[in-house]
This record gives C-alpha cells, sequence and structure tokens, in this order.
C-alpha cells in the first residue's frame, strides 16, 4: 500500500463527499417541485434558486467517475459493469432531470411546462435513492469473482440494508434541499420548508437507527473497525440533532444548511473508513478488491496528483466565487402580511 | 444462451448510437460558443443593441443544445466501465487519467461559467460579462482536447508499455500522449468542424426566417447580420476542415494504411511506377464485395489520388486492402489468433469519407456565394427564395458530415479497440447480460428521439418567436431585505 494509493482513495471519498454536499441540495431542490411548491411562482424560485448551479454540481460526479477510472481502473470496471442496471436507472434520472431545467421555460402552455417539472421532481427522487443504493451495496458485499467481475441481478442488491440505505439518502438530500430553500427563497417556500423540517428530523433520527443497526447485519464495519464506526454514527446522529435544534428552536439558517450537508458527507466518510483498504466487498474474501489490486500504476498517481494540486484549488476558487455571485435570496410570492 | 458476439454486438451498437447521438451536440455546442461570443465581443466593441440581442437569441439555442450534451456526455463517461470493463482494465492506467483531467480542468470551467453567463446579463458589466462566455466556450475546446487524446490514442498508441504482471498496458510517457501526431490532426479538425456546424446551423436558420419575414420587416437586419457573422465562421471552419482533413487522410497511409485503402477503394496495390502516367487514379464510385473483399466496379478519375496521398501530379504508392490482409496476418497472426481477418467495412468507409470531403466541397461553395448575396448593400438573397431554402437545408449537413467523419475514424479502426494492441472482442464486458444491454439500448434510443425531438421543435418555435418576442417575465431575483421586515414568519 503507498501513500499515493491511500491518497487517491481519500480524494475519491472528498469527491464523492462534494457531490452529495452539493447536488445533495439540488436533488433536494427538486424534490420540492412536488412537495413545496403551490404554484408556479414557487416553481420558478425553486428554478432560480438551483439554476445557475445544477451543473456544476453534477460536474463532481463526473469528476469522481473519472477519478476511479484513473486512480483504480480495476474498482471502476467491476462497479459500473456490476452494477448496471442501477447506473444505468441513475443515468437515466440525471439526463432527464438535467434537460428539464432548460425545456420547461420553453413550452408554449402550463401544462406543457408542468411535464418537465413533474420529471424534475421524480428524478430528483429516483437519483439519490438508486445511488444509495449502489453505495450500500457496494460495502455490504457482491458475488465477485477471481478476475473481478460481478455478476449479479437487479434483484440481488435489493435488500433491507439497501432500501433503507437509498431511503435514508434521499430523505438526506430532502432535508438539505429545505435548508437550501431556507436560505436561498423568500415568501411562502421558505415558510413551508421550515415546517416540513420539524418533522423529518425525527424521521430521520429514526432511519439513522434502524441504518445503524443494520449496518451491524449486512456489513463487517462493525465488527472490524468498531471503535471508528460507533464514533462516525454517533456524530451523524449528532449532527442531525443539533441541526433539528437549531433550525426548529432556534430558527437559524446557514449553520443547519451545512449541517444537513455534513451529514451527506459524513455518510461517505462511514462508507469509505468501513471499506478501507478495500474497494469492493466479494463475498467471498478472497476475491475482496482493494487499493492495492485496482491501482493504476506509480506514475499515473504521481501525474494525477500533480494535475490535482494544481487544478483544485483554482477549480474550487471559482466554484465558490459563483455561489458567492448567487448569493442573493430569490423572492417566490408577495409577502403575505 | 446469448452468446458473446450478441453482447458484443449490443455494446457496440450502443457505443455508436450514444456517442453520434452525444456528437450531434457536441459540435452545436463548442460551435454555437464560439458564434455566440464573437456576437457578444461585437455587442461590447460596438456597443450596437443588436448584438447584444443576437448573442442572448442563439445564446439560447446555445444553451439547449449546451444542456442535451450535457447528459449525453454522462453516458459515455461511465459507459466505459459499464460495458468496456475489459477495455479499461487493460487501459484504464492512461485511459482514465485523461478523463479525469478532462472533468478537473475543462468540465468543472465550462458549467460553472454558463451558469454565471446565462444568469447574470443585468449584473456585470458588458466586458465582464463576455469573458463568462469565453471561458465557456474555450473551456469546451479544452474538454475535446482531452477526449481526442484519448481517442487519438486508441487510434495511435503511444508512451505506453505492456505490463505482463498486472496484464495490462500502462503510462510510461504523458509527454508523449500529449505530442501524438495523431492529436494534432484530430483535435483542428474537430474544433474547426464545430466552426461549420454551428456556421451553417445559425446561417441555415436565418435563412428559414428570412423565408417567413414580410418586406421591410425590422427583423430582418437582424437575421441578415446573423448570417453574416455565421456564414464568415462557417467558411474559416470549411477551409480548416479541408486543410486538416487533408493531412489526416495523407497521415493514414503510414499510421492506418488500410483505413486509407478502404476510404480510397484500392484493393489491389496501385504503384505508380508501373503506370503510364506515373500517377494513382481515384475513385469517384466504388463497390466492393463484402465477402471477397474485392473491388466489383469503380469510376476512376486520374491523377487525383497521387495529389491526396503524394501532395503532388505523380508518384505515391497506395497498398491495397488484400496485401494488408496478408501482411496483418504475418505481423499480428500469432499473437492474436483469435482475430479471423483485418478488413474493415470498405463500402462503409468509401462513401463515408466521400459524403464528407463531398459535403465540405459543398458547403464552401455555398458559404461563399451566400455570403456574397447576403452584402451589406444588395437586397439579392431576400429575392432569390430558393436560395434561401438550399441555405435552410445546408443547416443538416454539418451533422451528417459530422457523423461520417466519425463512422471512417471508428470501423477504420477495427478489428482493434486499441490500434494494434487490443481487439475489440477482447473489451467488452463479460458479466453484463445481453437482457441488461438491450434494455437500456432501447431506452436510450427512445430516449433520445424525445430528446432530439423536443430540442428541434423547441428550436423552431424560438426562431419562429424571433428574437424580440416578449417572453413571459421571469420574477427576476431581488433583494430579500425589503421584505424580511415585513415579517415573513408571521
Ligand atoms: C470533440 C469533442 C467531444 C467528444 C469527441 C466527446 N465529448 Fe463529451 N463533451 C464535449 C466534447 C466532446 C463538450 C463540448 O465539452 C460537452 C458537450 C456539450 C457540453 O456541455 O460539453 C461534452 C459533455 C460531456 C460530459 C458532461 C460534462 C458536464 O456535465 O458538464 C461528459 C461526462 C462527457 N462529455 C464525456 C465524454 C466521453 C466519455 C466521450 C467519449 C466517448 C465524449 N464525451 C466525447
Ligand atoms: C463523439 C464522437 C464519436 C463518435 C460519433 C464515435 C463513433 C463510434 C462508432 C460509430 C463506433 C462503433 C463502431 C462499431 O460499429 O463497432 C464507435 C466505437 C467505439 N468508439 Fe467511438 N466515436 C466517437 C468518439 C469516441 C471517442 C472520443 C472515444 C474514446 C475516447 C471512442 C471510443 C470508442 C470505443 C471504445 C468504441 C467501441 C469499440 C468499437 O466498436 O470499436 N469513440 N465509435
Ligand atoms: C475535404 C474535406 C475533408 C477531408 C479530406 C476530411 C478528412 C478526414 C479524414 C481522413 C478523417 C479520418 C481520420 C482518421 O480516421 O483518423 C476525418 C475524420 C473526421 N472528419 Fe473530416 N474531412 C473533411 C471535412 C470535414 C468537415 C467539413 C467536417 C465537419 C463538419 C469533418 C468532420 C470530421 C470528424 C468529426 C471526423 C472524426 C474525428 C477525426 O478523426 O478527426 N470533416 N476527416
Amino acid at each position: 500500500m503507498t501513500i499515493l494509493e491511500i491518497l487517491w482513495f481519500t480524494l475519491i471519498g472528498i469527491l464523492w463527499a462534494g457531490f452529495f454536499f452539493l447536488e445533495g441540495f439540488d436533488f433536494g431542490v427538486g424534490m420540492q417541485f412536488a412537495f413545496n411548491a403551490r404554484d408556479q411562482k414557487d416553481r420558478e424560485a425553486l428554478y432560480q434558486a438551483i439554476g445557475p448551479n445544477w451543473d456544476a454540481n453534477e460536474v463532481w460526479l463526473v469528476t469522481a467517475g473519472g477519478a476511479t477510472f484513473a486512480a483504480f481502473p480495476a474498482w471502476y470496471a467491476s462497479l459500473f459493469s456490476g452494477f448496471y442496471l442501477m447506473l444505468f436507472i441513475v443515468l437515466l434520472g440525471l439526463i432527464y432531470r438535467g434537460v428539464s431545467f432548460e425545456f420547461r421555460e420553453h413550452m408554449p402552455t402550463i401544462q406543457g411546462t408542468h411535464i418537465w417539472e413533474r420529471l424534475i421532481a421524480l428524478t430528483s427522487f429516483l437519483v439519490p435513492f438508486f445511488l444509495g443504493m449502489i453505495f450500500t451495496a457496494m460495502v455490504s458485499g457482491t458475488p465477485i469473482d477471481a478476475h473481478g467481475n460481478l455478476s449479479a441481478g437487479f434483484f440481488d442488491y435489493v435488500t433491507p440494508f439497501t432500501l433503507v440505505g437509498g431511503i435514508a439518502v434521499t430523505l438526506m438530500s430532502y432535508i438539505h434541499g429545505l435548508n437550501y430553500s431556507r436560505l436561498r427563497i423568500d415568501g411562502n417556500v421558505r415558510v413551508r420548508a421550515s415546517s416540513q423540517l420539524k418533522y423529518l428530523y425525527p424521521v430521520l433520527l429514526a432511519g439513522e437507527a434502524l441504518f445503524a443497526i443494520l449496518l451491524f447485519f449486512y456489513t463487517d464495519f462493525l465488527q472490524t473497525k468498531t471503535l471508528l464506526t460507533l464514533i462516525i454514527l454517533v456524530v451523524i446522529v449528532l449532527t442531525t440533532v443539533i441541526g433539528w435544534f437549531l433550525t426548529v428552536k432556534k430558527q437559524l439558517e446557514a449553520l443547519p444548511f451545512v449541517l444537513s450537508g455534513l451529514t451527506l458527507v459524513e455518510v461517505v466518510v462511514l462508507l469509505f473508513v468501513g471499506l478501507f483498504p478495500r474497494v469492493m466487498v466479494a463475498n467471498n474474501p478472497l476475491y475482496n478488491l482493494d487499493i492495492m489490486n485496482t491501482s493504476s500504476s506509480p506514475y499515473t498517481l504521481k501525474l494525477m496528483t500533480i494535475v490535482v494540486i494544481t487544478a483544485l484549488p483554482v477549480t474550487l476558487g471559482y466554484q465558490i466565487w459563483s455561489f458567492w455571485v448567487f448569493r442573493k435570496r430569490i423572492v417566490s410570492h408577495k409577502v403575505v402580511e | 444462451m446469448v452468446t458473446l458476439v450478441g453482447i458484443l454486438d449490443l455494446a457496440r451498437f450502443q457505443f455508436a448510437m450514444t456517442t453520434i447521438f452525444h456528437f450531434f451536440f457536441v459540435p452545436m455546442s463548442i460551435g454555437l460558443g464560439v458564434v455566440v461570443s464573437v456576437m457578444e465581443t461585437i455587442y461590447v466593441i460596438k456597443k450596437d443593441e443588436m448584438y447584444k440581442k443576437m448573442a442572448q437569441f442563439w445564446g439560447k439555442i446555445f444553451i439547449l443544445s449546451f444542456a442535451v450534451g450535457v447528459v449525453t456526455g454522462l453516458i459515455q463517461e461511465f459507459q466505459f466501465g459499464m460495458n468496456w470493463s475489459e477495455y479499461s482494465r487493460y487501459v484504464g492506467d492512461i485511459f482514465g487519467s485523461l478523463l479525469a483531467i478532462e472533468a478537473l480542468v475543462a468540465f468543472f470551467a465550462e458549467s460553472t461559467f454558463i451558469g454565471l453567463w446565462s444568469f447574470t446579463w443585468d449584473r456585470f458589466k458588458p466586458g465582464v460579462h463576455v469573458l463568462f462566455i469565453w471561458i465557456t466556450t474555450i473551456g469546451s475546446a479544452i474538454s475535446s482536447l482531452w477526449i481526442l487524446a484519448a481517442n487519438s490514442f486508441m487510434q495511435n498508441p503511444v508512451g505506453y508499455a505492456i505490463d505482463n504482471h498486472m496484464g495490462r498496458a500502462e503510462l510510461k510517457s504523458f509527454g508523449a500522449l500529449l505530442s501524438n501526431r495523431q492529436l494534432w490532426v484530430e483535435f483542428p479538425h474537430v474544433v474547426i468542424g464545430t466552426f461549420v456546424t454551428a456556421g451553417f446551423l445559425v446561417a441555415g436558420m436565418s435563412a428559414f426566417k428570412l423565408l417567413k419575414l414580410k418586406k421591410a420587416h425590422p427583423e430582418i437586419k437582424f437575421f441578415r447580420r446573423s448570417m453574416n457573422v455565421a456564414l464568415i465562421i462557417g467558411l474559416i471552419g470549411v477551409a480548416g476542415a479541408l486543410v486538416t482533413g487533408d493531412q489526416h487522410a495523407f497521415d493514414l497511409q503510414s499510421m492506418q494504411p488500410m483505413k486509407y485503402a478502404a476510404m480510397e477503394g484500392v484493393d489491389k496495390s496501385i504503384t505508380s511506377s508501373e503506370r503510364k502516367d506515373k500517377a494513382q487514379p481515384w475513385s469517384l464510385i466504388s463497390v466492393t464485395n463484402p465477402d471477397t473483399h474485392k473491388v466489383i466496379a469503380h469510376i476512376e478519375i486520374p491523377y487525383v489520388l497521387s495529389i491526396l496521398g503524394n501532395h503532388s501530379l505523380t508518384g505515391g504508392n497506395t497498398v491495397g486492402t488484400t496485401e494488408l490482409e496478408k501482411e496483418f496476418q504475418q505481423k499480428y497472426g500469432k499473437t492474436h489468433s483469435d482475430i479471423k481477418d483485418y478488413y474493415v467495412p470498405e463500402n462503409t468507409l468509401f462513401y463515408s469519407f466521400r459524403v464528407m470531403a463531398m459535403g465540405a466541397g459543398g458547403l464552401l461553395m455555398l458559404g461563399v456565394v451566400a455570403l456574397w448575396m447576403n452584402r451589406r448593400k444588395s437586397k439579392l438573397i431576400l429575392t432569390q427564395r430558393w436560395f434561401l431554402w438550399i441555405l435552410g437545408v445546408a443547416t443538416f449537413v454539418p451533422f451528417i458530415i459530422n457523423t461520417a467523419g466519425w463512422l471512417v475514424t471508428e470501423l477504420g479502426r477495427y478489428p482493434w479497440v486499441v490500434y494494434g494492441l487490443m481487439p475489440i472482442s477482447s473489451a467488452v464486458s463479460p458479466n453484463v447480460s445481453a437482457m441488461s444491454l438491450l434494455i437500456s439500448n432501447i431506452v436510450y434510443f427512445l430516449t433520445f428521439a424525445t430528446l432530439g425531438g423536443v430540442m428541434v421543435w423547441i428550436s423552431r418555435r424560438a426562431l419562429h418567436a424571433g428574437p424580440y418576442a416578449e417572453e413571459e417575465e421571469v420574477e427576476s431575483p431581488s433583494d430579500p431585505y425589503d421584505h424580511l421586515a415585513k415579517g415573513v414568519e408571521a
């Protein structure tokens, strides 16, 4: 195991974490097209809140995929071919979601606009749900053969654990999106977001508890890395509780948003810590894929490290600047007095 | 039981379908980026509001094509792992890094700045705002550099070594990847091809609109000016494509002779020294029997192949496909006994190449005439409705040319996925079921048909409405703090 291999495993974790933090809220905003919009003004405000950023947020996913390909080609090959149909659904979701944002405003009738807006809502549910399932299935053991090929049908991945995983990621994204709406949108959308959050936080806490229990039965995390796993689980729950408290009791906005993003990040941390140094867990431990037997050559890893060190600060710089440019609140409604 | 051939064919079909569809929108968005950037720059320099409207109007089409380009690109990014897992394992060390770099240095820039550009028309000074579109455009052009470096590696592998222990190809020199001879004809050729695509798209759509507009309609000026900007960019593109394309074809003689021979319809080698005129004839039409790989019939024009292949009136030496077949059998037969033969689909290559080259010739003439007819002082173009029709129909030609070009490039690489290194048949994912592939193929196909249809429909409506159409006012972002005091929480 070399430093570079560990570094790249960590970097890929960071890219996924970044993706869930950023696209997490724009999935959540997308879901609100169904559950937190009463009229066209609300929906327009929701769109305005993520319009300039959703594409750049999605590039985190593209980069996570590309980085996996570059640093651990055998992981990329096994993961994506092994989870073929699930990934296919994710891709379809992202395709329809992406075009819906652009198509909706070009429709001649309001009914036409609604078609694309329903699609935004639907796909914003589907994608995080299936990503959650893929990730939880990936860590809970899959039928990988000696060559690293994973052959299983769609339903082999559907277990109580993966279902709860999918739902948890979706719910976390929704809460994160509600927090984002409170931060970025004024008027009724914001008011409703606050009242929904009141009920959703306890539901999430219950979900997290269930997830922790299933984690024990479906993975070896709690057996092999007991202390670390427990700490992260506790941190996840604490983050949620504090977020709940600050939202409902203190009526704060910025901090709960950061915290709901952090819960998503912490889930990624949990999974990556539990995996390490493996990248895919095989039912037969002999065939586990890990960072040693899937990594690229030292030359490629070194090259990629240099690229990341030069490109990432610039990239982060203009992304943050872009969020700064679009910091102003959007008004969804004349305020009811 | 479905055999591996079934999987292979389905995976190939999927790759062809998804990349061809992706590449309808790629040149459209890179090229429209250029056109819109130029329009907005003219606005910044001349301060003529019409050019601002122009950038905004064509910018709408640009954003639509960009969005479809992005979502179809997503498939591409994951497709290598999903359908070509053996390929990914074998060359991931080289190929993966290029894809990752593309995302990191190009995709982030394009996507962030296109967001900034389209949402901040009224918030930045024109001189700053125009920078956003330029960064987006340059970002897309740079993204094509990386992906084409990856493709060039597959056409002409360089800078690698085989690691027998790991059973894969490993990167030895990044510099070699980036200075690949193939890359430096392919990259300019493709990028300049995007100029052609967007140039003739904007010119053609303007022509359709001019056909509809009544005499002395105020929008006439708008679309005539748009047409001029676009035609100039398009013509620069065609000229560039001719020069780089010629170099492309020239290089193939040494890099991929089988592709070249098939493109030119040469089965038996032509040796100039054996001919009276010392020159090589070029086939205008040629039919090859796909089973025997013999040319059954052809119409020849003397000298032309010498000009193309030897850059001179005489001379040159074109090795024919039958001879190359023998040569390759000897060269690769031992190491790649699973490959039956090295022939490529001759007829497809031959005609695809002619479609591209002749299409380019046609566009060149059309563009020059159009530019002359549309000159400032003359109203000629408005009276010649038939010409506007031709120009309108020419909108679609670059899309056909682009696809034809890729067919030459990609089918001509047969039977290799990485030339001389890895056959296509050993690149496919062995663990993906034919059923999964079939389902995804069908759904992708339906999806593309829908997206393409909606896209064309929206573009037509936008054109019909025109640049000065009143849009339903979108609630603009306003300062919340005016409202806060009024008690939202109440
Ligand atoms: C010559 C140029 C070119 C070629 C051959 C390809 N692409 Fe592409 N791609 C682009 C030029 C481009 C672009 C111009 O940069 C796009 C199109 C529209 C856009 O928004 O960006 C893009 C978008 C795009 C995206 C979405 C980026 C985003 O979310 O912003 C991905 C993931 C890919 N591409 C990946 C690929 C892969 C894996 C290809 C190989 C089969 C491929 N593209 C061929
Ligand atoms: C966007 C423009 C492109 C188009 C339109 C295109 C077109 C095609 C077509 C038509 C095929 C199918 C050939 C067959 O019947 O098997 C193909 C195959 C393939 N291409 Fe491309 N291609 C493009 C770019 C690329 C790039 C940039 C890469 C790699 C970086 C690439 C890699 C492949 C691979 C891996 C296959 C499958 C193996 C094969 O059948 O040869 N293509 N492409
Ligand atoms: C007379 C003019 C042209 C000639 C001689 C020419 C020549 C070529 C050749 C030989 C190839 C195959 C390269 C390979 O397999 O490595 C090619 C590919 C291609 N051509 Fe052209 N071309 C011409 C015009 C155009 C135009 C006008 C366009 C676009 C509108 C275009 C778009 C493409 C594309 C997209 C490819 C595939 C990518 C590549 O390999 O560069 N070509 N061209």
